[in-house]
C-alpha cells in the first residue's frame, strides 16, 4: 500500500487540458487558421501569373489591377482586370448568391421546424433517435447524385413535367422549373434539411414541458401558449440552424453548377474560375474573402436582431 | 392520436427528402440512355458496365485509401479534442474548439482554395495525400460531435476509482475508458469514413491529376451518355452509406447504452 496518497494528476488541469488537445489545435491551426491567414493576405497582393508578387495593394478589392508574366525572367505586366467590388459581374453574383442563401435559409429553417416540432413533442422518446435517424439518411448520400436528381426532378423529362403532361394539366413541359434561381433554392434547401432539424430539435427537447402546462393552466391557448413559452424558448435553436444553412450555402459549388444554368451561376463559380482556370489567386481570394465578410456581416446583424433571445441561454 | 397534422407534415416532408434517393434505383435500372419518364423497360447492363472502366476502379481505390486514412486520421484527432473539452477546463478552449469546429459551418469552397493556397506556397505536389489533409479537417468537426456525446456520458468516478486502485492515466483510460468509449470511436470511424467517400470540394481542388469517386462522377455528368452508369454506381454508393451508417448508428446507441447516458440524437 501507498504511505502517501497517489498523487492523481500531473501538472495542473490547464497543463493538462491543453496537452490533450495539442494535436487537433495544432492541426487546426496549421491547416485551418494559416490558410486563411494566407488567402486574407494573397488578396492585397499582385498576381503574377502561377506566382505571387508580394506587393501589397488595394486594387484586387476596388479599381482595376495588373497582373504580370514572367517573360524570360522580367515580369512584364499581362492583363489588366477589375477588383471584386468594381467589378459588375462579381458584384452580380456575390449579391445573388448572398440572396440564395438567405432565401434557402428562410425556406429550410421554416419547413423544418413544425418536423423538429413533431419529433421532440410527439413522438414517444424510444423511436426520436430512428426518426432523427431517417431525416439524416438523405444528407449523408452522395450529395453530387442527389443534386444531379433534382435536375432530372425538375427537367422537362423529369417526374413532375410527366405527371402534369399524364393528366393533361400542361400541353409542352415546362421549362422554367430548372437552370435558375429558383431550382437552386430547391436544390439547396433539400440539401441543407438535416442541419437545419437537428438543432431545432435540441433546443425544443431541452424546454421544460412543466412550463407548457403552466402556460395553459394560466388560462393561455395552445396556440399563445407556443408563440410566448415554446417557440422564445427554441430560438437559440432556430438561430444555430439560420447560421448553420446560411454561412455553407453562400459557397455551395456544386448546385449552382449543375442546376443553376446561366442565370444561377453563384460566387463559388467565380472562385473556382479563378483558382483553376485563371490561375488568378489573389482575385479569388479577394472574393473568397469578400463573400465570406459579406456572410459574417450580415450573420452578426442577425444574432445582434436576436440578441435577447440568446442572453443568459448557456450554450 | 395528437399531432396528427404535424404527423401528416413530417411525412410529406420525408418523402420530398426521399425523392432523389427514390428515384435513383429507378433510373439505374431502366433501359434507356436518357434519364427521363416513361420508362423504356428493366436492364442491369448499366451495373454490368461498372466492371469495365479502368478509370472508375482507379478512382476507387483512391478514394477507399483517402477514406481509410481520413477516418482513422480524423477519428484520433476527435478524440483527443472531445477528451480534452470534456474532461479538462483549460485557457483558450472556447476559441481552439471554436478554431476546430469551424470547418462546420466555413463553406468548402473556401477552405478548399485555402489550403490549396498553402500547399502551393510551400511547393508541396498535389496528391492523394492532400486530400487526405483537406478530409481531416472537414471530418474531425464530426468525430467530435459523435465522440463528445460519449465522453461527456462517462461517470468520472469510474475513472478515479481506477487511480485510487493504483492505475496509472495511460493504463486507467485503456483499461476503463477505452471499452466504454470503443463504440463512439466505432460510430465516428464509419461516419468519417462516408463523409470522406462522399467529400467532393476538397478533393475536385487538391487531387492534382488524380481522381476521387465523386470527382469522377462530376466529370461523367459532362457525358450524357455515361450518366446511366453513374447512376447505377449511385444507387451502389447509397446502399454502401446507408449500411455504414446503420451500423454506426447501432455502436453509437450501444455505447450511450454502456455508459448510462440520454440518447439525444448525436450529431450535435
Amino acid at each position: 500500500m501507498h504511505s502517501k496518497p497517489k498523487v492523481r494528476f500531473r501538472g495542473s488541469e490547464a497543463a493538462n487540458g491543453l496537452l490533450m488537445i495539442s494535436p487537433t489545435a495544432i492541426y487546426a491551426i496549421l491547416l485551418l487558421a494559416a490558410p486563411l491567414a494566407m488567402i486574407f493576405a494573397y488578396s492585397f497582393m499582385t498576381d503574377g501569373y502561377l506566382k505571387i508578387i508580394p506587393q501589397f495593394q488595394l486594387c484586387n478589392y476596388f479599381g482595376e489591377c495588373h497582373s504580370y508574366k514572367d517573360v524570360n525572367g522580367v515580369m512584364t505586366e499581362a492583363q489588366t482586370y477589375k477588383g471584386v467590388w468594381s467589378d459588375p459581374l462579381a458584384m452580380t453574383l456575390m449579391f445573388r448568391s448572398l440572396m440564395i442563401s438567405m432565401i434557402v435559409t428562410a425556406v429550410t429553417v421554416l419547413l423544418a421546424f413544425p418536423v423538429a416540432y413533431y419529433v421532440s413533442f410527439y413522438v414517444a422518446p424510444s423511436k426520436k433517435s430512428l426518426w432523427l435517424f431517417l431525416i439524416t439518411i438523405p444528407f449523408w448520400t452522395s450529395y453530387l447524385i442527389r443534386v444531379f436528381l433534382w435536375k432530372v426532378i425538375l427537367g422537362t423529362g423529369g417526374p413532375i413535367n410527366f405527371a402534369l403532361l399524364e393528366i393533361g394539366l400542361i400541353q409542352e413541359p415546362i421549362t422554367w422549373l430548372l437552370y435558375n434561381v429558383n431550382s437552386v433554392v430547391i436544390t439547396l434547401a433539400h440539401a441543407y434539411a438535416p442541419f437545419a432539424i437537428l438543432p431545432i430539435f435540441v433546443s425544443l427537447e431541452k424546454i421544460d414541458r412543466s412550463f407548457l402546462e403552466a402556460g395553459r393552466d394560466l388560462g393561455e391557448s395552445p396556440f399563445m401558449t407556443f408563440w410566448r413559452v415554446t417557440l422564445p424558448l427554441a430560438m437559440p435553436g432556430v438561430i444555430s440552424s439560420v447560421l448553420i444553412v446560411f454561412i455553407p450555402t453562400i459557397g455551395d459549388y456544386v448546385t449552382p453548377s449543375l442546376v443553376g444554368g446561366p442565370e444561377g451561376k453563384m460566387v463559388a463559380n467565380l472562385v473556382e474560375l479563378n483558382y483553376k482556370k485563371l490561375d488568378n489567386y489573389p482575385l479569388g481570394s479577394a472574393l473568397a474573402v469578400s463573400s465570406m465578410a459579406l456572410v459574417m456581416a450580415v450573420s452578426l446583424l442577425f444574432l445582434f436582431m436576436n440578441r435577447r433571445f440568446l442572453r443568459g441561454n448557456k450554450r | 392520436m395528437k399531432g396528427g397534422w404535424f404527423r401528416g407534415y413530417t411525412i410529406f416532408y420525408l418523402i420530398f427528402l426521399y425523392a432523389p434517393i427514390v428515384l435513383l434505383p429507378i433510373f439505374a435500372f431502366n433501359n434507356a440512355t436518357t434519364i427521363a419518364f416513361p420508362l423504356n423497360g428493366f436492364t442491369t447492363s448499366w451495373f454490368g458496365k461498372l466492371w469495365e472502366d479502368p478509370a472508375l476502379h482507379k478512382a476507387l481505390t483512391n478514394s477507399l485509401i483517402i477514406g481509410c486514412s481520413a477516418a482513422v486520421i480524423s477519428t484520433l484527432l476527435g478524440i483527443f479534442a472531445s477528451r480534452a473539452s470534456s474532461r479538462y477546463a483549460f485557457p483558450f478552449k472556447t476559441p481552439l474548439m471554436g478554431l476546430i469546429l469551424l470547418p462546420l459551418v466555413m463553406p468548402d469552397i473556401i477552405l478548399a482554395v485555402a489550403l490549396l493556397t498553402v500547399l502551393l506556397g510551400i511547393g508541396m505536389p498535389l496528391s492523394l495525400f492532400t486530400v487526405i489533409l483537406g478530409h481531416v479537417l472537414v471530418c474531425t468537426p464530426f468525430s467530435i460531435a459523435i465522440l463528445s456525446t460519449a465522453f461527456q456520458s462517462l461517470d468520472q468516478s469510474l475513472e478515479e476509482a481506477a487511480y485510487d486502485l493504483g492505475e496509472s492515466p495511460v493504463s486507467a483510460f485503456r483499461l476503463v475508458i477505452l471499452p466504454l468509449v470503443l463504440p463512439g470511436i466505432i460510430s465516428s470511424l464509419l461516419i468519417t469514413f462516408t463523409i470522406s467517400l462522399d467529400e467532393f470540394i476538397m478533393a475536385f481542388f487538391l487531387a492534382g491529376n488524380e481522381n476521387t469517386l465523386p470527382v469522377y462522377i462530376f466529370g461523367q455528368f459532362r457525358f450524357p451518355q455515361n450518366v446511366p452508369v453513374i447512376l447505377a454506381l449511385g444507387t451502389i454508393l447509397v446502399c454502401l452509406s446507408i449500411a455504414l451508417l446503420a451500423t454506426a448508428e447501432y455502436f453509437r446507441r450501444r455505447g450511450i447504452a454502456k455508459t448510462g447516458g440520454k440518447d439525444t440524437g448525436g450529431f450535435v
